[in-house]
């Protein structure tokens, strides 16, 4: 796609405008990005990442449908004492807390009135909007019967369990996000009405987003609270549990919005307008600092809570070393980094600290529900068709994620008038 | 007057998803202040590890009553004791709702078998983790399980303590939890004992009213001075359980655990469950004031710019 801009192609929306030689673009020509079909799949065969997607998917989309025609036992190990696999454990865990930016950013620019942050608020939304959408598509794969998932709402009600909150939260807060979201789509569609319909409500959005996201968060963590004595005390801890996952998914959220801008910037520049790209490194340095603070609320919250359980002991055991491990590589060396970043002003190794975090983020969850679960039975490695099919859902998300932002006007602002 | 109107916009914004929010919330609210100690005239089952011999008669039993599919090796043949799966001795399966496992325990004369299945808890793990209410602790004392309803979520085994529920992976379209049931709908609902019960040659089970067994069991242990262990497991393990085992070897040799605590598993949840109401009802007005002070600061910012110091003074 640079190429084609950079020979002057007369992309939709690429000088942020909505109106082309004085015609505006119609829907087929902005789908298509103003290229020609025989163009498209040119700069579609260009791409190598394509290459490397389609393999993927050509080895992961079969297996995924064997996972539906033969049933979960022919995916995974079917194991009993591990009831949760990658699909869970990767998909839903992870993803979630990487998709609070959705709600961070809201906040921000809504409740507080940072208009500084505006520039990249839409970006957050959506990786919220498709993560959470993507950790339902994970969930679907799971769950034994996928057609069933509408019971909890409506056919069978058991609201005392922690699941039943988790999934009228997310099912709620997936509206609240493609709410948000809609006008984007307005504005690249030219429906005005929807545009204006949603900003009327865009606050009261907002705060039911904090609600939502707060409990749902602390919900996920909660789950574990029905093993005592399954999960590793270390990871475990009945009164703040709830806390760990809703704080983490803080620092997880704006880092994962960082490591997404960032490539953004590295591979979208051509989609990206000057607003995106010349405050980045602005708000780069404000995630950072809100990421910093809630990193460090986490630190301190899990001293506590070993203090409170009396858990000390448990450091010097192998376990406790990979726990330290895991607190090392996921928490403090991201403090350092950031810190640094933010005393030298050094985007560059903020953006860094952040793929740290992530991935430090990504640890935590995984290890808390299938490392350190069942910890004195033992581990279980995951099924090599759990492992592709957990890629190429993945995948198909990030393929995803892509279709997007070439499109609605998320790195870029759609002005009425040039 | 213009901050006034975005002030209203603003309240009926938060009113709004405050209303939403408890309404989404009340079924939890009730949860947390409600506790369960088990039906007082519950049956239960007494198991005494001691007269066991490991014929699997009880696995046939439940096998037949529960129409189960045929097992891998027919129920006579003993080398069962033997499998080991990920270091651990066989457990329940979507083929089998119990299983009676070889334990060699030093200084003991001859091997201790336990036979183990869904102990039925006073106030189970799986039925308070259930989204979709598919389990019901019946007045009767079983903990039974409606697969009309299961979404599959597999939460239940999560939470079960005892590694009881196994599911139906190899089903592709209809996976379902299996687990005993106490033969609840055959026999427990009429009065009758469960199929392994009736079918032990050992008499290793006392089926009766749990609150019978649980003075029986207790007769026994002083009855037989030095024989027992002193402690009837599940009388108070997570809350009580409707089955429950006398040993004469500790209870961790064969395969229990003994840390599991007496606090029903819900309980280690209600921590998070008090802080659902909370968060709803207190972060629309918190968050409603950030706003408000954000605001402000801002149109203080932008009345300064606006007038100038003779106007204030005016």
């Amino acid at each position: 796609m640079k190429r084609f801009v950079a020979q002057g192609y007369d992309l939709p929306f690429i000088n942020n405008t909505a109106i082309s030689g004085g015609k505006k673009w119609t829907i087929k020509e902005k789908l298509l990005l103003g290229l020609t079909p025989s163009q498209y799949m040119d700069q579609f065969v260009r791409n190598p990442f394509n290459w490397l997607f389609t393999l993927i998917f050509m080895v992961g989309l079969p297996i995924l449908a064997g996972r539906f025609y033969y049933g979960l036992g022919w995916a995974t190990h079917g194991s009993y004492d591990y009831p949760w696999g990658l699909f869970l454990g990767w998909g839903l865990f992870v993803m979630v807390p990487l998709s609070a930016s959705g709600f961070m950013l809201g906040t921000t620019v809504e409740v507080f009135g940072r208009e500084d942050f505006k520039p990249i608020e839409r970006l957050a939304l959506l990786n919220g909007l498709l993560g959470y959408l993507f950790a339902v598509i994970f969930l679907q794969v799971d769950l034994g019967q996928p057609w069933r998932l509408i019971y909890p709402m409506f056919v069978s009600l058991g609201p005392a369990a922690v699941l039943f909150l988790v999934a009228w939260h997310v099912a709620t807060y997936l509206s609240v996000q493609v709410a948000e979201l809609l006008p984007a789509v307005a504005e690249w569609g030219n429906w005005p009405g929807m545009k204006k319909f949603v900003k009327s409500m865009i606050l009261g959005l907002t705060i039911s987003g904090i609600i939502l996201s707060t409990l749902h968060q602390g919900a996920l963590g909660a789950l574990f609270t029905y093993a005592p004595g399954k999960v590793h005390p270390l990871w475990y801890s009945s009164p703040f549990q709830w806390f760990y996952f809703f704080c983490s998914s803080i620092f997880a959220g704006l880092s994962m919005l960082i490591v997404v801008s960032t490539l953004c910037k590295r591979f979208l520049s051509w989609r990206c307008d000057r607003r995106f790209l010349d405050n980045l490194d602005h708000q780069t340095m404000g995630l950072a600092k809100g990421a910093v603070l809630s990193l460090i609320t986490y630190l301190v919250i899990k001293i506590i809570a070993i203090a409170h359980a009396e858990n000390w002991a448990y450091l010097v055991t192998g376990w406790g070393g990979y726990y330290l491990l895991e607190i090392c590589f996921g928490v403090l060396l991201p403090i350092v980094l950031y810190t640094k970043a933010l005393r030298n002003n050094r985007p560059g190794l903020a953006r860094f600290a952040a793929l740290v975090t992530v991935l430090g983020i990504a640890l935590n969850r995984i290890n808390t529900a299938l490392v350190a679960f069942n910890w004195n039975l033992y581990r279980e490695i995951p099924h090599w068709r759990e492992v592709i099919i957990s890629i190429t859902v993945y995948t198909l998300y990030i393929v995803t994620y892509r279709f997007i932002l070439y499109r609605l006007p998320i790195l870029y602002q759609i002005k009425a008038k040039p | 007057m213009k901050n006034l109107l975005d002030r209203r916009k603003f309240l009926k914004g938060g009113l709004a998803s405050g209303v939403l929010a408890s309404v989404l919330g009340t079924g939890k609210k009730a949860f947390a202040e409600h506790s369960f100690g088990g039906y007082p005239n519950s049956m239960g089952v007494l198991v005494d590890l001691s007269k066991c011999i490991g014929c699997r008669t009880c696995e046939a039993a439940c096998n037949k009553e529960q129409e189960m599919p045929a097992p891998d090796k027919p129920f006579d043949d003993m080398s069962v004791f033997d499998e080991i799966r990920h270091g651990q001795k066989r457990r329940t399966s979507e083929k089998t709702h119990t299983v009676v496992n070889r334990y060699d325990v030093p200084g003991h004369d001859g091997p201790v078998f336990r036979k183990f299945q869904c102990n039925h808890c006073n106030e189970p793990g799986c039925l308070s983790s259930c989204f979709v209410n598919a389990y019901t602790k019946t007045p009767e004392g079983a903990v039974v399980y409606n697969e009309k309803v299961c979404v599959g979520c597999r939460t239940c085994m999560i939470a079960c303590p005892f590694y009881v529920p196994a599911y139906k992976y190899s089903s592709p379209i209809n996976p379902v939890i299996t687990k005993c049931k106490m033969c609840y709908d055959t026999r427990l609902k009429n009065g009758r004992p469960p199929a392994c019960v009736e079918a032990c040659p050992q008499e290793v089970m006392t089926f009766g009213k749990r609150r019978d067994l649980i003075k029986l069991g207790h007769e026994r242990i002083q009855k037989n001075p030095g024989k027992y262990i002193d402690h009837i497991y599940g009388e108070k393990e997570v809350g009580g359980t409707a089955w429950m085992y006398l040993s004469s070897v500790p209870f961790a040799e064969v395969g229990f655990n003994t840390e599991l605590g007496d606090q029903p598993i819900v309980n280690y949840v209600k921590e998070f469950l008090t802080v659902v109401p909370m968060v709803l009802t207190i972060w629309p007005a918190l968050f409603t004031g950030f706003h408000l002070l954000a605001k402000r600061k801002e149109n203080q910012k932008e009345s300064q710019k606006a007038t100038t110091p003779s106007d204030r003074n005016a």
